[in-house]
């Protein structure tokens, strides 16, 4: 029964980070329409952000993240401007190349500024706690309330403000924003750098469990695709709820089926759905 | 008939896009349909072709059942539509846009292809030599070589025509050809449709510019919220209450126009 | 002068320069990587068939590389297979596989598409990272050799090798040549053009795609089985998904859709990458932004920028020069 617990508490914490991202690349879908594989180099730079700003500079944990969520969403922003922007109108094949070719090059400048090397990311809340029986890390506990609470202010600003309506709109249905009538370079913009925000907030959140390292977001990314999937692509809920059932699957199957395999579940599990359901899981939008 | 339409529906959640339509077109005839924007036109002739299967109904063409044949396998039977708004290859030629509509027509593989086989080559020279054709027919011969990027609008058109033509067709599906074209060159579009029909062809249009319609058609058929409100010759058409109705509860120009007529 | 420089003699001048290559490289090193151009173009023209004709994006074609070296690999040395049997069975395998993950993954569309193949790519990865039973995992598998030798052909030295490559290259080259000058070639672009206009004119879309998609397989794993050969040694990573987005920058850079993108865009960024040592590791750091201005600004490449100015010049020289009327079919087939 501890180890139910165990795995639950870990699934969430995970199923947190997954969430995260994958809300960030799920909105921005509305707006390129075409999957943002640079959204993972966003997650892995925000790592680095924050664990140079809290080494170098000494910074605490919370306003080194804050740090790290500005700068990611000005990258974000920035690639929008100069990259995506420009390639609206391109075919959604050179609009995937365009996402490729940010990814390998924020890699390779993440190799060349902070070395290929495994880092360590110290948090406050390193120690581990007693709960219920069991004992888990502080840190896991922050992920998954942090997460909640983001979550929440995310809620709040979409739907009471004019322009978060309008986002909402635009990841749903591109036209949807016309509606509203709100500046669409706006939305395209301030959508990018949700995503920045929440790929920052996210990769903090996770690295003083996992490590920092160049290839770190290269798996959440591609989990976030297959959540984003599994969830309906273009819908907020879909990839909250659907990135914590993948958090807690795989912790499950790591425990009880075989750790070795878990990383593969979730795109078996994608493979599965869109072979059953080649328009996913809830095709909500018509082409 | 060529063509017959049964109690045709499709809902695209919950709206009524085409709402319970039957239509006979009779071989050789010029057939319009008419309506408001967003009436169901396209969506109508997006039935026929096999691009969305219907909610309900029956389509028969020549006595063959296709309301649930894929695009490709209708294409075969020999309908061939154009598009509201064209879309053509742009890097490529007029000519190399226009030779792939006889494909369906060849047979070779990849093993043809690999070995330039004798059918490979004689399929070839038969497209060729269709795309010419149909080119000749739409008069555009002269362009033949020149990228699609430097015709005009009009001038795609007949592309979009040939490219049609090339397939080998019994009945055209035209979606708006005249929209995006001005005045004098209508002209030249309607002519080509009478031809289209003249050669033995049967010829569906949807088309907003009124007067194009009423000299061409030999039968009119209105749609209004997805709706068949009125079936008939373009006289019967003109003078019916109930279009004029429809008309006017929408477009401003459109229903002058059919009340000037 | 514009006779001596016609495209006839300038692939029969490309063609002696690479037959002569062995006798005019200052060292072995550089025909080493010679051959490794050959095979990287090999599954570069793989993607174009696909990606560069028909218009989709797979993620999952470097896992078909992986594919053919494994298989190759293993049949070789667990089960002791002549090489050239393994070699041909490496090619069927990939037909098969490509042929049942194309059935089912092209019901899916674009985007779709993309992040289908990409979780098939990452399978195959996973599942050689991890079977260590079967593939040695992490540690790869060493001792592959060597391509045997046909009659009296051997291939032990270097320059033989190359030469085989060569050939395999060629052949490639040739059939997606013939391919793509041929009706089912202009099948493959109708559909990339337009989807929907393809069906319009009854061209079965589906069935297109799957057979360039098996094709693209095809190559995939016959570029994999000769790099298992030339190296004898692999290791998961030749299964991971950097090297996929490798081949495809090649691609793109070269040129998307073009018969001599591939080569020349594999050609021109290995040797940059050879002659820039010092930054092998953060070449993505040039490549990247190269790779961005290309989509940006010359979504067909290199060759298609060459040959859009081309078109432009030859143009200007129709609508100034007298002879305006002509109407000669230029090149048909
Ligand atoms: N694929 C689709 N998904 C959802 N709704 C659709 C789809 N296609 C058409 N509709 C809706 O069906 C209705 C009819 O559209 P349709 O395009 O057939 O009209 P139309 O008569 O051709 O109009 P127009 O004259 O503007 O071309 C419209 O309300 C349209 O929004
Ligand atoms: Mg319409």
């Amino acid at each position: 029964m501890d180890l139910f617990f165990q795995q639950l508490l870990n699934g969430l914490s995970n199923g947190s980070v997954y969430s995260l991202v994958a809300l960030g690349l799920t909105m921005v879908f509305g707006i390129l329409h075409v999957p943002n594989f640079a959204q993972g180099a966003f997650y892995m730079i925000g790592a680095y952000v924050t664990l140079t700003v809290m080494t170098l500079f000494g910074i605490p944990y919370w306003i080194a993240m804050f740090i790290s969520m500005l700068a990611i969403a000005f990258l974000a922003v920035l690639s929008e401007r100069i990259i995506f922007h420009p390639l609206r109108k391109a075919e959604a094949l050179h609009q995937m190349m365009g996402a490729i070719g940010i990814l390998l090059f924020l890699v390779a400048f993440a190799q060349v500024i902070w070395g290929p090397n495994y880092q360590q990311m110290s948090s406050p809340y390193g120690n581990a706690i007693g709960l219920f029986g069991i004992t888990v890390t502080q840190q896991r506990l922050i992920v998954i309330v942090a997460t909640v609470i983001i979550m929440l202010i995310l809620h709040l600003f979409l739907t009471r403000t004019m322009i978060g309506a309008a986002i909402v709109a635009m990841a749903q249905n591109r036209e949807g924003a016309y509606l509203v009538g709100i500046n669409a370079n706006m939305v395209a913009m301030l959508t990018f750098a949700i995503s920045g925000i929440l790929a920052a907030a996210a990769a903090t959140l996770a690295s003083p469990i996992n490590l920092v390292f160049p290839g770190m977001g290269d798996l959440v990314i591609m989990k976030a695709f297959v959540i984003i999937i599994i969830g309906g692509m273009g819908s907020i809920p879909g990839a909250i709820i659907a990135g914590y059932i993948l958090g807690i699957v795989e912790s499950f199957g790591a425990t009880y089926i075989s750790g070795d395999y878990k990383d593969i579940i979730a795109f078996v599990l994608l493979v599965i759905i869109l072979s059953v359901k080649p328009t996913g899981l809830f095709p909500g939008r018509v082409n | 008939m060529a063509l017959k339409v049964e109690n045709l529906s499709k809902t695209f959640g919950g709206l009524q896009a085409v709402n319970q339509v039957d239509l006979e077109v009779k071989k050789g005839d010029i057939h319009a349909v008419i309506g408001p924007n967003g009436a169901g036109k396209s969506t109508f002739f997006n039935l026929i072709s096999g691009f969305h299967p219907p909610t309900s109904g029956k389509i028969t063409f020549n006595d063959h059942d296709i309301t649930k044949m894929p695009p490709n396998k209708i294409a075969k039977l020999g309908i061939a539509r154009t598009f509201q708004t064209t879309n053509l290859f742009e890097d490529a030629t007029v000519l190399d846009n226009v030779i792939i509509g006889n494909r369906l027509r060849t047979k070779s593989g990849l093993w043809d292809a690999i070995f330039r086989t004798k059918r490979e080559k004689r399929e070839e020279k038969e497209s060729l030599e269709k795309a010419y054709e149909a080119l000749d027919f739409v008069e555009l011969t002269e362009l033949a070589n020149e990228p699609i990027a430097n015709i005009s609008q009009e001038q795609k058109k007949r592309v979009a025509f040939a490219l049609a033509l090339a397939t080998d067709p019994e009945l055209v599906l035209l979606d708006e050809p005249a929209a995006g074209v001005n005045p004098d060159e209508t002209e030249g579009i309607s002519a080509l449709i009478q031809k289209m029909a003249d050669s033995g062809l049967t010829v569906c249009l949807i088309e907003h510019k009124m007067s194009m319609i009423m000299s061409l058609a030999d039968r009119i058929m209105v749609l209004n919220q997805g709706k068949r409100i009125a079936e008939g010759t373009p006289d019967e058409i003109k003078n019916n209450p109930v279009v004029i109705e429809a008309y006017l509860g929408s477009d401003e120009d459109e229903s002058a126009e059919v009340t000037n007529l | 002068m514009a006779k001596l420089l016609s495209k006839r003699n300038g692939l029969i001048f490309v063609l002696v320069v690479a037959l002569i290559m062995p006798f005019i490289v200052p060292n072995d090193y550089i025909l080493h990587v010679l051959a490794l151009v050959c095979i990287w173009s090999i599954s570069v023209y793989g993607i174009n068939i696909f990606t560069g004709y028909t218009g989709n994006l797979s993620l999952a074609h470097i896992g078909f590389f992986a594919i053919g070296a494994y298989t190759l690999g293993l049949l070789t040395v667990k089960a002791g297979w002549n090489f050239w049997l393994a070699f041909l069975a490496a090619g069927v395998l990939s037909i098969i596989l490509g042929f049942l993950v194309g059935l089912i993954s092209l019901r899916t569309n674009g985007h779709f598409f993309a992040i289908y193949t990409m979780c098939v790519g990452y399978i195959i990865y996973l599942i050689i990272d991890k079977w260590d039973s079967l593939t040695g995992g992490v540690r790869g598998l060493i001792g592959i050799p060597g391509p045997a030798s046909i009659g009296p052909i051997t291939f032990e030295s270097l320059t033989s090798q190359y030469y085989l490559l060569l050939f395999f290259l060629i052949l490639t080259i040739f059939i997606t040549k013939r391919i793509v000058h041929s009706l089912l070639g202009r099948t493959f672009i109708a559909i990339r053009n337009s989807e929907e206009l393809a069906q319009t004119i009854g061209i079965s879309t589906k069935k297109n795609q799957l057979l360039a998609f098996v094709i693209s397989c095809f190559f995939a794993a016959i570029a994999g089985a000769l790099y298992a050969s030339f190296v004898r040694f692999i290791g998961p990573e030749i299964g991971g998904i950097f090297l996929g987005f490798e081949m495809l920058i090649y691609l793109v850079i070269g040129g998307l859709g073009t018969l001599s993108g591939p080569i020349i865009g594999t050609l021109l960024i290995v040797f940059l990458t050879q002659s820039l040592q010092f930054m092998q590791e953060y070449k993505m750091l040039l490549f990247g932004p190269i790779l961005l201005i290309i989509v940006i600004f010359y979504p067909n490449g290199i060759v298609g920028a060459i040959e859009g100015i081309k078109r432009k010049t030859r143009q200007k020289r129709k609508k100034s020069g007298p002879n305006k009327g002509y109407s000669g079919i230029e090149e048909v087939s």
